[in-house]
């Protein structure tokens, strides 16, 4: 780029940078609190600690103890992981091969069913505990890791299969005659195929779906919310906060147990991230 | 080895008709070309013996087998596409191979096969890139070679060269004619490039609107075509089109149109011709078949006609000159020696033992 070039960008630079600032701020607080004492907390703020950030003596580890053992985060976190990955892989999996099917195999009555999927994400979802909740007492499903599965799985696959049919319905069509002369049949074509090449589409969704599973709270607490051995993070944070809503030490830790996933799964796909939202709509 | 015959093949997409009786057939160890313009049927046409479309009546063999109902992967043919169709996420040996995979033919012989087609295709260096590090012309011969490892009894081309430059696809048209030569394997090919159909075919069916308008070897197609269509089609620059009708006189058979009266030779003064006394006609010549008086041996009156030059394009080798003749529009290929300018008046001589006349109404060759 050439300097006036630069320099007629720099006010947009400018500009992102302020606003990543004032973003992280918050994130920033929640982070340097939660490693200090009650005690500090309350006796000065949390941006009076930075001019001697590199001071270690100051902060503990005491909070994330606490809330990990006996405010039973750890087990919130692993409940959230057990309910995150397979619900989340589940949704892919099934909104993929929903999605093939809609977008790559003729079949009578496709389109007006592919309609009728797509139409379901204007359901709210809150409309459907009362008739589903039932169904879910008689089958036991209640309070159980299958259950809340089936649930993420069910109110997500709308919107997935929707982002796995754009992608999909824009691959060349001479692929699938290729595979099928090649002797793939269906099967064969979308594991061996149609998947391989998909793999931004899948990140992305899979982004999607984890992100809006770790941080769902009503889902968790209508389908698991009584079962303490199955609730995720979301549910024992909210119990948190109204037993110790004072304690901000073990909010912030807390708080910060949550973020950490999430995060970690952004950057750790955000490539994919960005090239699956485009995936489809552009292409190349 | 196998041939491959269409009998009275059509395929209807709702009420439209995309292929209409078609009945075409490949002998073995043929390369047979489908030509037309776009939307003629000829993909369609290609996609039925492939089976990736179904057949809406007729019936189609390959070998001595009706294929009707048999799937693409059992019908033993492979297929090259426009835009190669090779599998991004897979390189060049995995690309080839994957047929055979799918096949459980033995990794041993897998591997000879796919070395060997590499070699035959030069490409052998590239067996482990992805098909994105490749070019055109590599992507191009990957495509062949997923077709040759599978060595099938019948190779369908769909539009192949259409993608590539102008000087690689002339390259690989000679590459594919000596493939054939080497594989000598049934070939369907389709194009909607002319030369394409000319130089690989030996026997070349030129379609329109779902039809076949003639089937036959491509100088044959050249130098008799069935009706204006194919006189139209296959050639280039287009054969001339004027509107005439055929008199009599003294015995003589003229064909005289607005600007014309050229005599008719001897040999095309056929009984078809004199029943057409009379009556309107459309003369076809060729731009080859339109010289000047200086140009030929023996210059003869009765077959010249005057015209105006509106447009010279000297190519080096020739001249095309876009003339007007009492409003009608002649094309003529000439010596690129002769002093010919734009505006000037000119007189043409036209070759009229290769001179071509259509009925108006059927616009089928008389002669």
């Amino acid at each position: 780029m050439t300097p006036k070039a630069l320099l007629g960008r720099l006010p947009l630079h400018v500009f992102l940078l302020v606003f990543a600032f004032v973003w992280v701020i918050p994130t920033l607080g929640l982070l340097i609190t939660s490693f200090r004492t009650p005690g500090d907390i309350v006796g000065s703020g949390w941006w009076t600690t930075i001019p001697r950030l590199f001071d270690v003596g100051q902060f503990t580890l005491d909070n994330y103890r606490a809330v990990l053992t006996q405010e039973g985060l750890g087990t919130a976190f692993r409940n959230s992981i057990f309910i995150s990955v397979p619900a989340t892989a589940i949704s892919v999996i099934v909104a993929s091969l929903a999605a093939y099917g809609f977008a790559c195999l003729g079949f009578v009555g496709r389109k007006p069913l592919f309609v009728l999927v797509v139409a379901l994400m204007v359901v709210p979802l809150q409309m459907t505990f009362i008739p589903i909740l039932p169904v879910y007492r008689w089958l036991r499903l209640g309070g159980t890791y299958p259950g809340i599965w089936l649930a993420h799985t069910a109110y997500g696959l709308p919107l997935t299969t929707f982002l796995m049919h754009s992608f999909m319905a824009g691959l060349p069509k001479d692929l699938f005659d290729s595979a099928s002369i090649d002797g793939a049949g269906p099967l064969t074509t979308f594991w061996r195929i149609v998947m391989p090449i998909s793999v931004p589409a899948v990140a992305s969704v899979f982004i999607f779906q984890f992100l809006w599973i770790w941080n769902d709270l009503l889902v968790a607490l209508v389908y698991v919310g009584g079962t303490p051995d199955v609730a995720p993070l979301t549910v024992a944070v909210a119990n948190l906060v109204t037993n110790r809503g004072q304690n901000w030490e073990l909010l912030t830790a807390a708080a910060f147990i949550t973020m950490a996933l999430p995060l970690v799964v952004f950057f750790a796909l955000q490539r994919y991230f960005v090239r699956g939202i485009l995936a489809g709509s552009v292409k190349g | 080895m196998a041939e491959v015959k269409l009998r009275e093949v059509s395929k209807l997409f709702g009420s439209f008709t995309a292929v209409n009786d078609v009945t075409l057939e490949a002998e073995d160890g043929e390369f047979v070309v489908l030509v037309g313009p776009s939307g003629c049927g000829k993909t369609t046409t290609l996609r039925m013996v492939a089976g990736l479309e179904d057949i809406t009546t007729g019936d189609i063999y390959i070998g001595e087998r009706l294929v009707n109902d048999v799937p693409p992967k059992d019908r033993d043919i492979a297929m090259v596409f426009q835009n190669y169709a090779l599998y991004p996420h897979m390189d060049v040996y995995n690309n080839m191979a994957f047929g055979l995979k799918l096949r459980k033919i033995a990794k041993k012989e897998i591997e000879r096969r796919v070395r060997e087609a590499a070699e035959l295709l030069g490409i052998q260096d590239k067996l482990r890139s992805k098909p994105r590090e490749l070019s055109g012309g590599q992507r191009q011969r990957v495509a062949l070679g997923r077709a040759i490892v599978r060595d099938p009894k019948v190779f369908l081309f769909d539009e192949p060269l259409s993608n590539l430059d102008a000087k690689l696809r002339v390259r690989m048209r000679a590459e594919l004619s000596e493939l054939h030569d080497r594989l000598k394997t049934t070939t369907v090919y389709v194009t909607h490039d002319q030369t394409e159909a000319m130089t690989l075919g030996h026997r070349v069916a030129v379609m329109k609107d779902g039809l076949v308008q003639q089937y036959e070897a491509p100088q044959t197609i050249y130098d008799h075509p069935a009706n204006m269509f194919v006189a139209g089609f296959i050639g280039s620059p287009a054969m001339n089109f004027l509107d005439a009708r055929v008199e009599e006189e003294n015995g003589q058979l003229y064909v005289k149109g607005k600007g014309f009266k050229l005599a008719i030779a001897a040999d095309k003064a056929t009984d078809e011709v004199k029943a057409y006394a009379g009556k309107e006609v459309v003369m076809g010549i060729r731009p080859e078949d339109v010289r000047t008086p200086e140009m030929m041996h023996q210059p003869r009156e009765e077959m010249q006609f005057p015209a105006r030059v509106r447009v010279r394009e000297p190519l080096g080798d020739e001249q095309i000159v876009y003339a007007d003749c009492a409003g009608d529009d002649v094309v003529a290929k000439l010596d690129p020696h002769l002093p010919i300018e734009h505006g000037q008046d000119i007189t043409l001589e036209a070759v009229t033992e290769r001179m071509h006349l259509f009925d108006k109404e059927t616009e089928k060759a008389i002669v």
